[in-house]
């Protein structure tokens, strides 16, 4: 095993972590603060990806057309939930579960009739389409580093924004005591709205980013969606920090999985045996993870204060 | 006896359930037999699920696992040459049950929104498990080699055999569900669901209860995976495709939950509609899809709550 190989799958983790971090980062603090479990996450995510597409060519710039996806899905998500999900706050999750899961065979059927289903591939700009040079044997593709820089930036905003100004205060006091924040004066159903709608820009800039590497077709949020329930269960629902650790977890055990389980199954089992074991425990290996860190702390690793 | 509206619905329906092969020779819409027969599998999944959801109040968003491993289990025989039926089906049980149990270990410690999301992850996984599994077909899926065999008493090779035996498997898990609701054991789960801190108070860990709930649940899904199995004779991984879950789970709300007959009333409706949907367009899932937000919104005991309102849960 050499050590660009594994440098190279880190940092592929890392770009996974950080997608998995936007996708999460919406579904909990809409959790969180709202108590609503929103299935319909993941058709923001290819909302998101389908739109940054559209917009790149209509305008013929990628970053454009993902800065264009943002507001885009933001108002998407703000017509879902004044439209559909508002009522449902008060409702139990099972509620919850079903309206947006019919949600998502709307929204999957919508993009379907809209775009097609065959897959829509679109090309990096040269700019973004090579890669950098680490020293003399190792480079590594510009654009998931970029992501990875985005990435960063936006966590460090979401921490900045939730931990240090009003509208963060708001949020959190929210989350802990909903009544009360109302009964300050407090216009909750703007500030629900405000954060779904974030949440599910989060989600669209997740996709967005994603457009240029993975195929852009319908139903493409539904994996992702999964695994951030994945993240979140690992990180403690409702809790940014958690997601922000579970995020990084999930992609580097699911990319580090991929790449080196079956090379290492070879060495303990026979390489035949390893070579149909390795990718299907591989594929079972973040579910795996989850199970165990569950089956120790049932709230997470990070649970939410205020609960 | 008492005939409560609800057992009227019941009667009426497995009567309707049974005149159906009858009608559909007279009619020459053989169609109809293999459609019907489809939605009685479907719901003898969506009553597995009804038992611990709307008795036992555990949301599980991943029953279409038990379905998949039931039908996995009777082609994974059918492979090696075992075609016999009494053994498929009871290996296709037994393993389901052995995945409830593991599933249900961590995930019944836990509740509300963990509970859905650790079962829908599992189900996940069992989904990437099977395409994975190259030597059974992978991501395209394999034929059933044989259907399960029955010595010459039963040849599921013949539709009308086939859907009476449905039908009676039906109306037995139907009759198992009533007795479970209605012993000792329903009335802890049941209590469970209705106050967990009483129960306790009373001396009752739920969790054991529970626990074997979701164990008996998950072993009568598996056998609808091993009815389904035979019923397509075409083994593919989206059988244990999350949104198969989220249709079950749909069967049971569509039809009210917590209800024994709700579920069936589900099941017909939700395939009969998707059904004719199909035929009139291929964009069938966005009418679908915002009707679901709709029943959820405004019907939310289901059919059933329309059909029986006001009479007691008994």
């Amino acid at each position: 095993m050499n050590l660009q190989l594994v440098l190279e799958q880190l940092l592929n983790g890392a770009q996974l972590g950080v997608t998995l971090f936007l996708m999460a980062a919406g579904l909990t603090l809409i959790f969180g603060i709202m108590n609503l479990v929103n299935l319909a996450h993941g058709s923001f995510y290819m909302v998101g990806a389908y739109l940054a597409v559209t917009f790149y060519r209509w305008t013929g710039s990628l970053v454009l057309g993902v800065v264009l996806a943002l507001p885009a899905t933001l108002l998407v998500g703000v017509v879902v939930e004044v439209i559909a999900l508002r009522t449902l706050y008060e409702r139990d999750h099972l509620d919850q579960v079903l309206a947006t899961f019919g949600l998502i065979l709307f929204f999957n059927e919508l993009i379907a009739i809209i775009w097609g289903r065959v897959g829509l591939f679109i090309n990096l700009p040269d700019w973004l389409s090579g890669s950098v040079q680490f020293g003399a044997a190792f480079a590594y593709s510009v654009y998931r580093l970029v992501i990875i820089a985005i990435g960063v930036v936006v966590a460090v905003t979401l921490w900045y924004v939730v931990a240090r100004t009003r509208l963060g205060m708001l949020v959190r006091a929210g989350a802990s005591n909903r009544t009360m924040v109302a009964a300050l004066g407090v216009n909750i159903r703007l500030l629900y709205t405000l954060v779904f709608g974030a949440g599910a820009a989060l989600a669209g800039l997740a996709g967005a980013m994603a457009a240029p590497i993975y195929a852009v077709q319908p139903g493409m949020g539904d994996p992702v969606l999964i695994q951030a329930f994945v993240v979140i269960a690992i990180g403690g629902i409702g809790s940014i920090r958690g997601a922000l650790a579970g995020a990084l977890i999930v992609g580097m055990v699911d990319t580090l999985g991929r790449a080196f389980l079956k090379p290492a199954l070879a060495t303990l089992i026979s390489p035949p045996a390893a070579q149909s074991a390795g990718p299907a425990l591989a594929s079972m290996l973040v579910y795996l993870l989850m199970a165990g860190v569950l089956a120790l702390r049932p709230e997470g690793l990070f649970p939410a204060r205020g609960h | 006896m008492r005939l409560s509206r609800r057992r009227i619905v019941l009667l009426a329906l497995v009567l309707l359930l049974a005149a159906v092969p009858p009608a559909a020779l007279l009619l020459g819409q053989p169609f109809y037999v293999d459609l019907l027969r489809r939605v009685m599998i479907f719901a003898i999944a969506a009553v597995s699920l009804d038992l611990i959801l709307g008795y036992g109040g555990m949301v599980s968003f991943g029953h279409a696992a038990y379905l998949g491993v039931g039908a996995y289990a009777v082609t994974i025989l059918a492979a090696y040459g075992v075609h016999s039926g009494l053994v498929q089906w009871a290996v296709a049980i037994g393993a389901s049950m052995l995945l409830a149990l593991a599933i249900g270990a961590i995930s019944v410690r836990t509740s509300g929104i963990y509970f859905i999301m650790i079962t829908l992850a599992f189900t996940q996984m069992l989904y990437y498990l099977g395409i994975s599994l190259d030597v059974y077909g992978g991501d395209n899926g394999m034929r059933l080699p044989m259907r399960s065999q029955f010595g010459g008493l039963i040849d599921l090779a013949n539709g009308t055999q086939f859907y009476y035996l449905v039908l009676v498997l039906l109306v037995l898990v139907l009759l198992l569900v009533r007795r479970l609701v209605d012993s000792r054991f329903g009335l802890v789960i049941r209590a469970a669901k209705s106050n967990e801190a009483r129960t306790r108070a009373i001396g009752l860990s739920p969790y054991p209860y529970r626990l074997a709930a979701f164990v008996i649940s998950g072993g009568i899904c598996g056998l609808a995976g091993a009815l389904l199995i035979n019923h397509t004779a075409y083994l593919t991984p989206d059988l244990m495709h999350w949104t198969r879950s989220g249709d079950i789970l749909f069967m049971v709300i569509l039809g009210g939950i917590g209800s024994t007959v709700g579920p069936v009333l589900g099941s017909l409706v939700l395939l009969v509609l998707e059904n004719a949907l199909s035929n009139w367009t291929e964009h069938w899932q966005i009418i679908l899809g915002p009707l679901l937000v709709l029943v959820v919104l405004f019907a939310r005991r289901g059919l059933g709550g329309l059909l029986w309102r006001g009479e007691e849960d008994a």
